[in-house]
């Protein structure tokens, strides 16, 4: 479970979040959105531990973040950065297995490990082998999925994770997502700036504007129940995309 | 210092006669004396021999009066053997009696020249003051009993524009060429000979007399009296005619320096050695000055350039200080540095050290700043340590840049080891100083074709290294890339059907 309870930050005398708080019950997916300078990006490098916050709490399985030295957080939520962020400089499987073997695992544990999410993410085991630079958008996101959940973590944060695949993969990648984070039974956070990808793969979703949260709820409270002018906006701004139409 | 406790160190300036009398004194040592000889013939300049003398990095060395005199004591008005002698006492340093002969400087034309203006004697110049063009020596023009006296002496009106300066060997290709009218010569030089070029008379006798003399450290003398006394029975020896012959024969007949000095001693040549064994020889030492430096450039420039990033201030304190070496030029540097380190190898990698940091903190700095901060922040995402992230993403990320940097570091060094034969620290460069000063192009390319071969193959092992060692950032390396439009996910690993994309 992860839990946001009244976060706030200012920076330089600006408010960048104001009393955030949201909850993602255990083994549930949830949606993060807002446009560019909604405090987004803040709140989820705020989650990862990055940047220190001024009020409030984060915590996993209740257990407050601040409780943590900066690696054992780092155990407990598994990152994919956006276009998969693999060091370009080692190959798949040194990416996923660079922080199991920074902890001092065994080879034969680091290998086992990588098997079983290999075939749970269904890549082909010759990828693993390549550098970033060969692989196409779609394997960098896989294995950068590998890499988030190699340490086993309670919370798997996903940023903008289709943002920089084609349109015509985008769909059948997220079909793949949705029964990836069913098979890992993940407590899963996805931020994004996408209402249709929220809405494919989060139950819940919480829409953030300004440093605020403005609406949490399922995509048809978000709908009919807008709870202010601004989210149905929003909505309406999006609708038009192609990836919405396959929610209304 | 240790060559010179372990054997007697014979240093010798960067001229056919300097070279032929130091071979002349190590090969009397050798013959009256089962101390072994280290020659360090070939060096840079008046001071870099007196700075070795001082510091003990070399025990004598042939030298003349007026230099002693005007260059080392500062006082051009000691003209007597004994007055230098004395003086030079206070230093802790001793000189023999003349061996026998005067080279002082001198003015030469081309014989055409001559001619063609009625020139006899320097002031015969006069009348054509403003229309010569000279090419002078650095150590003639600086000189105090050199041009400037020389123009207080004859009221010489020359062009400043038509004086150059330039290397006292290349002046007489510069006068060969019909390039310059006039040069400085030392008056026993054989190339005189060979150009067929006219001495003008000094008749104000302005120029001071420069005897040929042993200078030697007083402790030397003292822990090694039967070899000195040996040196001493050359005394008187050697007529300017002796002398010129000898550097005729040098010069023009491409004879070796042993052969012509044993010839003189009535000696067997000390057996030479062919060349194979020479390149052999200075690749050795070559190869570790060049080792060294670029060990020390990597091991200090490195974390240099890390700290150049992380702290604004210090880096550019580094990086400007870097820089700022990278302008003093290689032999000025040299010169500052032996103070500090004597003669011989330390200045040199001294040197070569301070020339190969900042291609090295430079590029590391560089491609430190160049890595996508992304990398950085996820690295810390995942949880390692400041430790991890430079090891384990910093570095390996900037390594082609890094290694780009090392890899100008070793081929500049390679270059630059070349002038450390100019402080006896041999290397290619000593063949190349010699061959500079007999205007000999085969012994000259005995080590300039070596060196660059050297920087050939740095080259090479640096772009095979490369590969080597970080293939994922070496676009040379393997490259398929994988594109299907029905799975995206289940990408079939045989190189893409659709060609090269």
């Amino acid at each position: 479970m992860l839990e946001l309870q009244s976060v706030s930050k200012t920076f330089e005398g600006r408010t960048v979040l104001a009393d955030v708080s949201l909850m993602v019950p255990k083994g549930a997916t949830h949606g993060l959105i807002g446009s560019s300078g909604s405090g987004k990006t803040t709140l989820l490098r705020i989650t990862l531990g990055l940047i220190p916050f001024d009020k409030g709490y984060v915590k996993i399985n209740d257990q407050a973040l601040l409780s943590f030295t900066p690696v054992e957080w780092a155990d407990r939520i598994g990152y994919v950065p956006q276009d998969g962020g693999l060091f370009p400089h080692i190959s798949a499987k040194n990416n996923i297995a660079l922080i199991a073997r920074l902890r001092g695992w065994r080879k034969s544990r680091i290998d086992d490990r990588v098997e079983e999410l290999r075939k749970l993410v269904d890549l082909d085991a010759e990828i693993l082998t390549r550098f970033p630079r060969e692989m196409s958008g779609g394997q960098k996101q896989r294995v950068s999925i590998m890499r988030a959940a190699m340490m086993d973590p309670a919370v798997m944060l996903l940023d903008e994770p289709m943002a920089a695949l084609d349109p015509l993969i985008r769909r059948s990648l997220q079909q793949e997502l949705k029964s990836i984070f069913q098979r890992l039974n993940k407590t899963v956070l996805l931020v994004t700036h996408d209402l249709g990808e929220a809405v494919y793969l989060a139950e819940q979703i919480t829409l953030l504007h300004e440093g605020r949260v403005v609406q949490t709820g399922s995509y048809r409270d978000l709908l009919l129940q807008p709870a202010t002018p601004f989210v149905s906006q929003f909505i309406n701004a999006q609708r038009s995309l192609p990836d919405a139409e396959a929610f209304q | 210092m240790a060559c010179a406790a372990d054997s007697i160190v014979i240093g010798g300036k960067i001229f056919t006669e300097s070279y032929i009398l130091g071979e002349m004194a190590a090969q009397t040592i050798e013959a009256s004396s089962h101390v072994p000889v280290t020659r360090k013939l070939g060096m840079g300049s008046t001071g870099i021999l007196f700075e070795g003398l001082k510091s003990g990095a070399i025990d004598l060395y042939p030298d003349y009066t007026g230099t002693l005199a005007e260059a080392i004591l500062k006082r051009p008005e000691l003209k007597s053997l004994d007055e230098i002698r004395q003086a030079l006492s206070d230093m802790g340093l001793t000189i023999s009696g003349s061996l026998g002969f005067n080279d002082t400087y001198a003015l030469a034309v081309k014989e055409e020249f001559a001619e063609k203006h009625g020139l006899r004697s320097i002031g015969d110049l006069i009348p054509i003051e403003s229309e010569i063009r000279a090419a002078f020596s650095y150590e003639f023009m600086d000189r105090k009993d050199g041009y400037p006296g020389l123009i207080d002496s004859y009221h010489l009106g020359f062009s400043p524009q038509k004086i150059n300066r330039m290397e006292h060997t290349l002046s007489f290709q510069a006068i060969e060429q019909n390039a310059v009218d006039l040069i400085d010569v030392y008056s026993t030089d054989a190339k005189i000979k060979k150009l067929n070029l006219r001495l003008l008379k000094d008749d104000h006798n302005y120029f001071p007399v420069y005897q040929a003399v042993w200078v030697a450290r007083k402790s030397f003398v003292e822990k090694h009296p039967s070899e000195w006394q040996a040196l001493l029975g050359l005394e008187g020896k050697i007529s300017e005619q002796t002398m010129l012959d000898m550097n005729a024969q040098a010069d023009i007949q491409k004879i070796s320096f042993a052969k012509i000095a044993a010839q003189f001693l009535g000696a067997e040549a000390p057996a030479a050695h062919g060349w194979l064994h020479e390149v052999a020889r200075r690749t050795k030492e070559h190869l570790w000055l060049v080792g060294v430096s670029l060990l020390f450039s990597v091991l200090v420039g490195i974390p240099l350039g890390v700290t150049a990033v992380r702290y604004h201030a210090a880096g550019q304190a580094i990086l400007l200080s870097s820089a700022v070496v990278q302008t003093v030029p290689s032999l000025a540097l040299l010169c500052f540095l032996i103070p500090v380190f004597g003669v011989g190898t330390k200045p040199a990698l001294a040197a070569l050290c301070l020339y190969s940091l900042l291609p090295v903190v430079l590029n590391t700095f560089t491609g430190i700043r160049a890595i996508n901060p992304i990398h950085l922040e996820n690295a810390r995402a995942f949880g390692l340590n400041g430790r991890q992230v430079l090891f384990r993403v910093v570095l390996p990320l900037a390594s082609p840049t890094l290694l780009a940097g090392i890899k100008t570091a070793t081929i500049v060094s390679i270059g630059t080891a070349t002038l450390a034969a100019l402080v006896g620290a041999g290397g290619y460069g000593a063949p190349i100083v010699s061959g500079l000063s007999l205007n000999d192009v085969p012994t000259i390319l005995t080590g300039a074709i070596p060196a660059a071969l050297m920087a050939l193959v740095a080259h090479g092992i640096f772009e095979v290294l490369g590969i080597l060692l970080i293939p994922a950032l070496y676009p040379l390396s393997r490259s398929f890339s994988c594109f299907t439009s029905t799975s995206v996910l289940g990408c079939n690993p045989s190189p893409n059907k659709l060609g090269d994309i």
